[in-house]
């Protein structure tokens, strides 16, 4: 069971957060501007990669803020948590 | 009987503490601090059980929990375990147990035949013979189930309790022998909270078997007074029988504690039974010791055959001597301790090493003594007859070690006791994500590199450091590092207490050992797994069909897979598959290791999560009215719910219809506190309403209501409910039931990562209303009289919200309809909830009132055509699928899933549509889930065009009544369908508008 720290409440138990997936993607601001591929793409396409990967979580039982992880998913090793709207930090894996 | 091989002095028992237990029925007699295991030896039973597969004689094999044979049914009726290991379970007074897999009894066991037939029953049998044809798998599983399996697992509720606990510790150190005591006591000075943990009774580990002398006394008393500073240390946490089972990321350990699980099921001491740890370690201390490997040989399965050390446990831990002609067999030096305790305790001992020329200290010992050693030799053959083991066949082996020479010697002995060296415990290591490497001088798998969240240290057997020295020495520095990587002062220093050592001579590597046969062929077998019954030919059979990959091996064989997880059997399995595939056993590989290290009871994981306590159940404030009235119930998520209020002796069906019915014709209420509700609030609040919803929100006026629904980005239906305007900038949101926290967390999350800039805040007030909705024709001059006021169209419109007193409760009252009728949903605080329902129970005498429950209102709402979302709806859903394109805004701009309409999939013309369905037969109710074709053919395949989504006999239509999701099903209607029903008949279905009912107009 991984350790995470929430951004707000510091580190908790992986049992009180749920993980939901892919970070950084942003709604796109004129969906009727988009190509039918292009909407498809940010619907249903996200990234899989074994290594390091920049997830969104929810500490859904605790304090339900949003917040955002740079997480091995060989490992589980979680190098950093930060909140939304901060600049995804560059990590060296 | 009565302990015939118990020695006169030794062991650590309390001597004057006489226990009587039974044994399939038979009555013995152990002392206080023997195991079920050593108090049978010390009684001469050998033989406990049957093997698995082939039903072979099985007896006592080791001491501890790596035992693969000895497995027991501990006690019957309620307390009654299986699978347990006789040489863990500590002996208490009146404890009864029996053998397990053998019918009708251990000694005469039908399922033997097994081992006559066992020509055809090879390896992957099940796999080969059970594979076809499918249909009849549940007629063969039946006998598989019956001749295979081990214990029987108790039909009873069980009566005991177990706990669970939280732990957070700095250094946690898991084994407590040599090693694992120099460990604690290390980080234990540094002031780091420490646990320690083993899993046998009391502490000390191979130093309870030992005989060596530390700072010149016997080790006992080191540990004594290594437990006593420990005791001292505040932050000491000492844990004794708790097993760890599972190691997990960022140093999370499971450990499971038997608390009084060694007391008589009827012991009055209070506590649980068990208690589960759930520890978060910052390091964690590896100190797990090593198990013994043993030597296969033909037939090396037979009882009165066990491990060396586990000989020298029952001499010197619990003063027995299982047998009085021993023949230890060996490749290594260790097994020469074994043989000089029992020579010391008084038996006849003579040793068979497979090596040439063995030599060293502990062999001149055995010489000294007059034990005879027999070199370069093996065990041919074993003779065991009626029930014991009457001596053994001794042949030279030939330079290879791979066949035997010569002619056999007999030799007659009453025990053998094999060593075939040690492999160090690596388990939760590897568990642990850790990667373990070979050492080919050891012959053995140690833990290499740890996983970067799981921090640590090793010290000891574990890691293969054989002497007592080194391990004391290990210990110390392992402690010392692991308190101060957690940020404790603590050097680390090689202080360890001045011991004698034995030194030992190179082990030959040879664990297969040959006979007068080629290994798999004649009569005899070579056991390596003896949990569940795999052989030495089945590891070359699986080979040649292929299956050289070990994960592959372990499968096809099972080796491995049994309750002892192969700790016994892993590596001689590898050694064979390397020697035939000839590559060496770091390119075999290993099999994953997984928790637990050990079996867990059910209890010890469920611990008090049990009957109420299992799942929270969410109560109405008019439960108690509901309880009184003889609701019964449905789950809505946690919630209980009325489903309906039978009248004495009713059916369900007769309560529902006169419950349709009443509503409908006078007044009904229903309990809608379920609902989610959402309290809005802040400047964007439309913004939101517009993102979330297809409609507008822009100008919904104070006071009144409005109907939604919510899309996922797909297009897709996820909930609907109405939605209010309290004030400019306030909104009250209601939910499905079930939908209530996902609608909650899908407001969150687009505020939180997307509209972070946004002045909206939700709260949750679902618990804070309770919500009484009342329905009908009546429902109006009901409200008027508890409020006090006319309630007329112009007065109160429908689809909108005033706020009043009813019953001289402060309440929020809606007029909105989910039954198509005049209806009032009339929120009160919940803690008015069952004074507001009473009330209106009593003023509705007069209009017959009728509470009615989930089903009646299911009905209801199906009457117009109402759609439940997650029912009539399954994720694949869009407005205009369900016939809701006036629900879509064309104007308003984005909202969350419009521009997924025009993908070319969701723009398509004959996607599934909801209709509604009437059978040709106006009796027949259709069972929901049903397919629909178009022409039912005589067999598949045929194209379905849909399901039916909901299906209930309407009395206020007054024939049955169904809605579906059918392809192309807006151009179906009036078409004349056909369903396929489970008994293999069909009826014909005709395609309609889903809305059934024209009265009523809300």
């Amino acid at each position: 069971m991984l350790l995470i720290e929430c951004p707000w409440c510091g580190v908790r138990d992986q049992t009180e957060f749920h993980c939901h997936g892919e970070a950084h993607i942003a709604r796109p601001l004129n969906p009727d501007s988009l190509s039918d591929e292009e909407w498809g793409s940010y619907v249903f396409f996200r990234n899989n990669p074994k290594g390091l990967h920049y997830e969104r979580w929810e500490h859904s039982h605790g304090c339900r803020r949003w917040f955002n992880a740079a997480r091995d998913t060989v490992t589980d090793h979680i190098y950093a948590t930060y909140k939304p709207g901060a600049v995804k930090p560059e990590i060296e894996s | 009987m009565s302990q015939d091989y118990r020695l006169d002095k030794g062991g650590r028992l309390n001597r004057s503490k006489t226990l009587r237990f039974w044994y399939d029925n038979k009555g013995y007699e152990g002392y206080q601090g023997d195991t079920l295991a050593s108090a049978l030896l010390a009684n001469g039973v050998h033989l406990v059980g049957r093997s698995f597969k082939y039903h072979r004689p099985r007896g006592i094999y080791s001491a501890g929990s790596e035992e693969p044979n000895a497995l027991v049914q501990l006690e019957s009726g309620a307390h009654t375990e299986p699978n347990r290991r006789a040489t863990e379970v500590e002996l208490y007074e009146g404890l009864s147990a029996s053998s397990q897999n053998c019918w009708p009894s251990v000694g005469f066991d039908i399922g033997a035949i097994n081992s006559k037939i066992s020509r055809l029953l090879p390896a992957g049998f099940y796999y080969k013979t059970f594979m076809w044809p499918g249909a009849l798998w549940t007629t063969y599983e039946k006998f598989i189930r019956k001749a295979a399996g081990l214990g029987k697992s108790p039909t009873e509720i069980d009566p005991d309790s177990y706990d669970k606990i939280h732990a957070h510790c700095d250094v946690l150190i898991i084994g407590a022998g040599p090693a694992g005591l120099q460990a604690a006591l290390h980080a234990g000075r540094s002031g780091a909270r420490v646990m320690l943990i083993d899993e046998k009774p009391m502490f000390g580990g191979s130093l309870l078997t030992d005989s060596a002398l530390i700072d010149g006394a016997p080790a006992d008393q080191w540990v004594t007074k290594i437990i006593n500073e420990l005791k001292q240390m505040g932050e000491v946490t000492r844990l004794t029988r708790t097993t760890v089972t599972g190691y997990y990321d960022y140093n999370f350990v499971v450990a499971n504690e038997r608390v009084n699980e060694h007391l008589s099921p009827n012991r009055k001491a209070g506590g649980p039974k068990e208690r589960l740890w759930k520890i978060r370690a910052r390091q964690v201390v590896l100190a797990t010791g090593a198990i013994e490997r043993p030597l296969v040989f033909a037939d090396s399965d037979r009882p009165g055959i066990m491990l060396a050390h586990a000989l020298r446990t029952y001499i010197i831990h619990y003063g027995v001597l299982p047998g009085n002609r021993i023949a230890l067999v060996t490749n290594n030096d260790s097994a020469y301790h074994s043989a000089l305790d029992a020579h010391a305790a008084g038996a006849m001992v003579e040793v068979i090493d497979v090596r040439r020329n063995p030599s060293g200290s502990l062999i001149d010992r055995a010489r000294e003594k007059g034990i005879h050693i027999h070199e370069n030799s093996t065990i041919s053959a074993v003779d065991y007859r009626r029930g014991k083991l009457r001596g053994i066949e001794v042949m030279q082996l030939s330079d290879d070690g791979k066949a035997v020479r010569g002619v056999p010697s007999d030799s007659r002995c009453d025990l053998v006791a094999v060593s075939g060296g040690w492999t160090p415990t690596v388990h939760l290591f590897s568990q642990a994500k850790g990667k373990l490497k070979f050492l080919d001088d050891q012959h053995c798998f140690v833990p290499g590199e740890r996983a970067v969240n799981n921090q640590g240290f090793e010290a000891g057997a574990c890691k293969a450091t054989w002497s007592l020295s080194d391990c004391l020495k290990e210990g110390a520095i392992a402690g010392a590092s692991a308190a101060s990587a957690a940020g404790f002062e603590s050097t680390a220093t090689e202080d360890a207490p001045e011991t004698e050592e034995s030194v030992y001579g190179p082990a030959r590597a040879l664990w297969i050992l040959p006979t007068d046969h080629p290994v798999g062929r004649g009569p005899k077998k070579h056991f390596h797994e003896l949990h569940n019954d795999s052989t030495v030919a089945d590891i070359a059979l699986a080979a040649r069909e292929g299956f050289i990959s070990i994960e592959h091996l372990k499968r096809y064989t099972t080796t491995g897979m049994g309750t002892d997880q192969g700790k016994t059997s892993n590596l001689n399995a590898l050694t064979v598959m390397s020697e035939i595939r000839d590559v060496p056993i770091p390119e075999v590989g290993t099999t994953t290791f997984r928790p637990p290290f050990t079996p867990l009871s059910f209890g010890s994981i469920v611990g008090h999560d049990r009957r109420e306590l299992f799942v929270q159940q969410r109560k109405t404030a008019m439960q108690p009215w509901h309880n009184r009235n003889n609701a019964v119930y449905e789950d809505v998520g946690d919630w209980k719910r009325p489903f309906y209020f039978p009248h004495h002796g009713e059916s369900m069906h007769d309560a529902v219809q006169r419950e349709c019915l009443s509503a409908r014709t006078s007044a009904g209420i229903v309990d809608a506190s379920t609902l989610g509700k959402i309290d809005i609030q802040g400047p964007d609040a439309r913004r939101l309403l517009n993102m979330v919803y297809t409609n507008a929100w822009s100008k919904l006026a104070p006071g009144r209501c409005r109907y939604g629904l919510m899309l996922n980005e797909h297009g897709m239906v996820f909930d609907d409910g109405v939605t209010t305007c309290l004030a400019e900038n306030h909104f009250h949101m209601t939910t499905t039931t079930g939908g209530a926290a996902r609608v909650m967390g899908w407001l969150e999350e687009w505020l939180q990562t997307e509209w972070p800039e946004w002045q909206v805040y939700c709260t949750s007030v679902t618990e804070q209303w309770a919500v009484a909705s009342i329905t009908g024709p009546n429902a109006g001059k009901l409200l008027s009289k508890l409020c006090g006021q006319p309630l007329d169209e112009e007065s109160f419109p429908f689809m909108s919200m005033q706020s009043f007193s009813v019953a001289g409760i402060p309440a929020r009252v809606f007029r909105i309809s989910f039954t198509g009728d005049l209806t009032f949903e009339i929120n009160v605080p919940a803690r008015y909830g069952l004074a507001l329902w009473e009330a209106l129970m009593e003023a509705g005498q007069e209009y017959d009132i009728c509470p009615y429950g989930t089903e009646a209102m299911h009905i209801l709402r199906a009457e117009k055509g109402f759609i439940i979302v997650g029912q009539d709806t399954d994720g694949t859903v869009t407005p205009m699928d369900l016939g809701m394109d006036w629900i879509v805004s064309k104007t308003k701009g984005d909202f969350l899933g419009r521009r997924s309409f025009t993908r070319s999939d969701t723009a398509r013309s004959g996607r599934k549509q909801l209709v509604g369905l009437l059978t040709e037969d106006p009796s027949f109710v259709l069972p929901e889930g049903v397919h629909v074709v178009e022409k039912l053919k005589d067999k598949p395949p045929m194209s379905m065009l849909g399901h039916v989504t909901s299906s209930y006999m309407s009395p206020n239509v007054g024939r049955s009544i169904a809605m579906a999701l059918i392809k192309d099903g807006f151009n179906r209607k009036g078409s004349t369908l056909e369903v396929s029903l489970m008994d293999g008949s069909s009826h014909k279905v005709t395609v309609t508008d889903p809305v059934f009912l024209k009265s009523g107009n809300e």
